[in-house]
This record gives structure tokens, sequence and C-alpha cells, in this order.
């Protein structure tokens, strides 16, 4: 019965001085909002009520800066656009302009574009596992992450020469043959990567501190995130079985074969899942393409000056983030009349609200990683 | 050493004070991670296990008031500006500034309505270190460089 009485007097209490919301201000300078996002939260006690996202702070004019240099030139600027998955968004903007034109692109190219793809792709969900393991306050995995990212890095830096802005790419296939060099240390990486996803594995899954923060956390159903337009892992781990790879195959993908990994319950934790299974599923990529690797040329006759037809074309490909497109009118001269990106981040970023309202203030942190945004392509 | 010469038992050492100081300051350099674009990923990998910053006794700080340099990695873009200020306002003295790649030297390949054309029109600037990114080995040397700069200031004897 005393029990009884307590509650009803605090409860009377609460009523008594009422709650006030709370305005706090989270960035630009924040280091787990994963760059310059601002997010401005309304609090009732520890409880989200409401959030807004100020974006912005990284905004370099991209899209501009693609109508007035020609097509080729523009490849480096999209490696600056998602840099942690630079190759990636190389991919995207030599698919999209090709599509102008009825070029063959060689076999031997497709499979390379597919296989250094599939390299970016390890290389986002290593930086994206360590940081956001780091924002929970897991730092091993941090430093063990790192150990493979720069594993990655340094194969790019064989076959590209750059580490991290590498200009994979170019309009008809690629500026020269890798050297046999990259192969045979991609070979020795594909060999030695799974167990290292296990050992991640053993720090995280079954974790009890990983599991309370990230199970039945930042829940997003399946309606909500096609709603929403989420793409990537975050609308796979809701359950939602969309991978641009299957379902428009770009590059080698048509031949190769993966599972698309799906999650239950939308929650952070499958969205872990999710993109752990996708390491797996990009290394097993790799060594198809390593086994299936034809002879040949890298790259088909083009043009000394890429000039396409009137019109205009959208392409996206699946980037480690979600679906990553690129609009383009031409108006028939050597330079686009618009370019028009459309990056997953800053689409996912959209969901940010449903995710957090109704959580509390210590896990925005953890949801905030759990979409994996990259503000480079998110304010373009 | 002239006149102490002799004086001490092996146990001592005898020094400036300036070097002294400066010797200190220079061992434990505490950066702020300030990363606003891709050079804060090489800044991170700076940190983490192959180039190992901590042998240098730079850890990273995420606040202002415990840092000695701040790390300026990325595009410094218009909006940002008074962020970058503020936070280089809060920091304590002594203070310098790293501006990491080119966007933070000079604005980069970005020239235009967006873009601030260096770091510098709103901080002053220690150490540039080129590139785009730059390696993490470029960000080791300029904060080489940042510690010989240490190494010749002079805090007592003007």
């Amino acid at each position: 019965m005393v029990g009884v009485a307590n509650v009803s007097r605090i409860e009377q209490q609460s009523t008594l001085h009422g709650t006030e919301e709370l305005v706090i201000n989270m960035g630009p300078q924040h280091p787990s909002t994963h760059g310059v996002l601002r997010v401005i939260l309304k609090l009732d006690g520890e409880t989200v009520n409401d959030l807004d996202c100020d974006i912005g702070y990284l905004h370099r004019g991209t899209e501009k800066i693609g109508e007035n240099i020609n097509y080729t030139m523009f490849i480096p600027y999209t490696d600056r656009l998602d840099y942690i998955a630079a190759p990636s968004n190389n991919l995207a903007w030599v698919t999209a302009v090709e599509k102008f034109f009825d070029w063959e692109i060689p076999m031997r190219a497709q499979y390379i574009r597919s296989m250094v793809g599939e390299l970016s792709r390890i290389a986002s969900h290593l930086l994206w596992l360590a940081t956001h393991a780091l924002d929970i306050g897991a730092m091993t995995v941090f430093l063990w992450c790192f150990r493979e990212r720069e594993m990655v890095l340094d194969l790019f830096e064989t076959a590209f020469g750059g580490r991290l802005t590498v200009n994979a790419f170019r309009l008809g296939g690629l500026h020269e043959d890798v050297p046999d060099k990259f192969l045979q240390l991609t070979q020795e990486f594909a060999d030695i990567f799974p167990s290292r996803v296990d050992d991640y594995e053993t720090l995280l899954t079954n974790n009890r501190i990983w599991l309370q923060r990230t199970r039945d956390v930042g829940i997003i159903s399946a309606e909500d995130a096609m709603d929403l337009g989420l793409t990537g892992p975050i609308i796979r781990g809701s359950g939602v079985k969309w991978d641009l790879r299957r379902a428009k195959p770009y590059a080698a993908y048509p031949y190769l074969d993966f599972v698309v990994p799906i999650g239950e319950n939308g929650d952070i934790y499958d969205r872990y899942l999710v993109r752990i299974e996708e390491l797996r599923q990009s290394i097993y990529i790799i060594q198809q393409c390593l086994e299936q690797l034809p002879g040949g040329p890298v790259s088909c006759k083009t043009p000394r000056t890429i000039k396409p037809p009137e019109g205009e074309i959208y392409h996206s490909i699946e980037n480690p983030k979600g679906e990553f497109g690129f609009y383009i009118v031409s108006d028939g001269t050597t330079t686009p009349y618009r370019v028009r990106i459309r990056p997953p981040s800053f689409i996912n970023l959209g969901g940010l609200k449903k995710l957090c309202v109704g959580q509390l203030v210590a896990d925005v942190v953890a949801i905030i990683g759990s979409i994996d945004i990259v503000l480079g392509e998110c304010d373009r | 050493m002239g006149i102490v010469e002799g004086k001490f038992s092996d146990n001592f050492i005898t020094s400036k004070v300036d070097s002294l100081v400066a010797w200190a300051r220079k061992s434990a350099l505490w950066p702020m991670t300030f990363g606003l674009a891709c050079c804060a990923i090489e800044m991170m990998a700076s940190g983490a296990a192959r180039y190992d910053f901590d042998r240098f006794g730079v850890i990273f700080r995420a606040t202002p008031r415990q840092s000695d340099v701040i790390i300026v990695a990325g595009t410094v873009t218009h909006k940002m500006g008074d962020a970058i200020r503020k936070v280089y306002d809060q920091m304590p003295e002594p203070r310098w500034v790293i501006a990491m790649g080119n966007c933070a030297t000079c604005g980069g390949p970005y020239a235009n309505y967006a873009v601030m054309q260096g770091v510098d029109e709103i901080i002053p600037v220690d150490v540039y270190v080129p590139g785009c990114p730059p390696r993490p080995e470029s960000l080791m040397w300029g904060v080489m460089q940042l510690q010989k700069k240490i190494e010749q200031e002079k805090y007592i004897r003007k």
C-alpha cells in the first residue's frame, strides 16, 4: 500500500510542477554526427519529442560545377561526393554517361568495375562499423576495422595510384589495365577477410552491451521506409529485398551470384547484421570476379570529345549507402546542361525524425550511425 | 654549459626554461577532431593502427577546451566558417592550426560561391598540408613541421 501511495504522490508532483521541453543543439561540430550534420533536438527529459536537421555545412556546389566542365573532367568530383566509397561514385557517373551512347564496354572492364565497386563497399562498411561501434563505445572494433580498411586502400593504390579519391574509371572502360599484382593482392585479401569478419562478430554480435544499445532501437517498418524513399541497408534491414544490383543490374552483376541479405525487425541491430552479411557477400562476389575475369581490352573506342546527343538520362547504382543516381540533361555540347545527383544519404537522412522520435537522446547517436550518412553527398 | 658543468651529479640535466617548455608542448599535441570532409577519413586513418599518431603524443580530443591544435580537415564552406571561428576561440592558448588538404589551404578544386578559399581567411594557420586528400604520411609530416615550429618559439626570453 505504501508503494501505491508513493506513486500517486510522484504523479501528483509531476503534474503540479509540469515538465518543459528542452531544445538542444547537436553539431555541426560533434564527433558522432559523422561529418558536419547539425541536429536540433526537442527533448522531454531524455525522450526525443521532435528533431530537425540542419544540413548544408558541406555544400560545395558540385552540381553547378558539373554544368561547367566536360563529362570526363567531372569524374574526380564524383570521388568527393561519397568519399568513403569513391570508386562506386565513379561507377555511377560513367555508367550514367555511357547510357547516352551504344558503346560495347569490354567484359574485362565490367568485371574489374564490379570488383572494385565491391572493394569500395567493403571499405565503406568497414568505416561505418568502425565509427558506429566507436560511437556506441567499442574502441577495439575501430582499430580492427581500420586494419582491414588499410588493406583495401592499398589495393586501390596498387591499381589506380590513389588511396581515397582514386578516380578509378573512365568513360568507355578503364584508363588502363590493372597490374597483375592487384589481382594477386585482391586474392590474398579475399582469402583473409572472411575470418576477419568473424572476428568483428565475436566482438559485437552477441555482446550484451551492443545488444542493449541496438536491439529494438530506431525501428522503422517496411511501409514507412518505402514511403520515405529510403534505400540501401536501411530498407533491407526492414525486410524489403531491394538491391539495384539485382533490380537493375549494371557492370558485371548480371553474371554474378550473390544473396541480398534482409532483416526482420528494422532496428539498428538488423541493419548491423545486414551490413555484416553484405561484407561476406562482397567477398564472395570478388572471388567470382577473380575466377571469371576474362582477358582482352579494358576500354572500348571512344570519341576524342564526348558529345552525348540531346536528351536526358537517369541512371542509378547500388552504392554502399543506397541508391546513388545521376540525372543528366544534355544539350548536345561537351558540357552537361544540368547534373542532378540523387544522394542516398540525403534521402535516408529524411527518415531520421521517424526513427528518433520517442527514443532516448543517447540513442540518437546510435541511430545516426546506423543510417550511415556521409555529408559530402548529402550536401553535395 | 660553462659554469654549471661538473657541478651536479649524473642524475641532473641542465636546460633552458624555453627549451624545456617547448619540449613539453611539442611532445603532447592534442588535436581537436575537426573533420569536415574527405580529409577527415585520412585523419582518422592517421589515428588508427597503422599510422598510430599516439606515438607522437598526438591524441585526438573531441572538445576544443582540451586541445592545443586544430586540424582543419576538409572543405570549409561559408556556412561552416562561423562554427570554425567559434571552436577556435574556445581553444585555450597557446594554440596552433594545421590546414589539412587543398580545400582548407586554398579552396582546392571548389572555386565557387559556397566554399571559402582557404581557412586562413578566418583563423591563422601555422602549417599547410597539401594533397587531395593528403596521405597520412603527409599529415604526419605536417605535425612534425609544427613540432619544429614550436621548438623554436620563445616564451620567457623574447
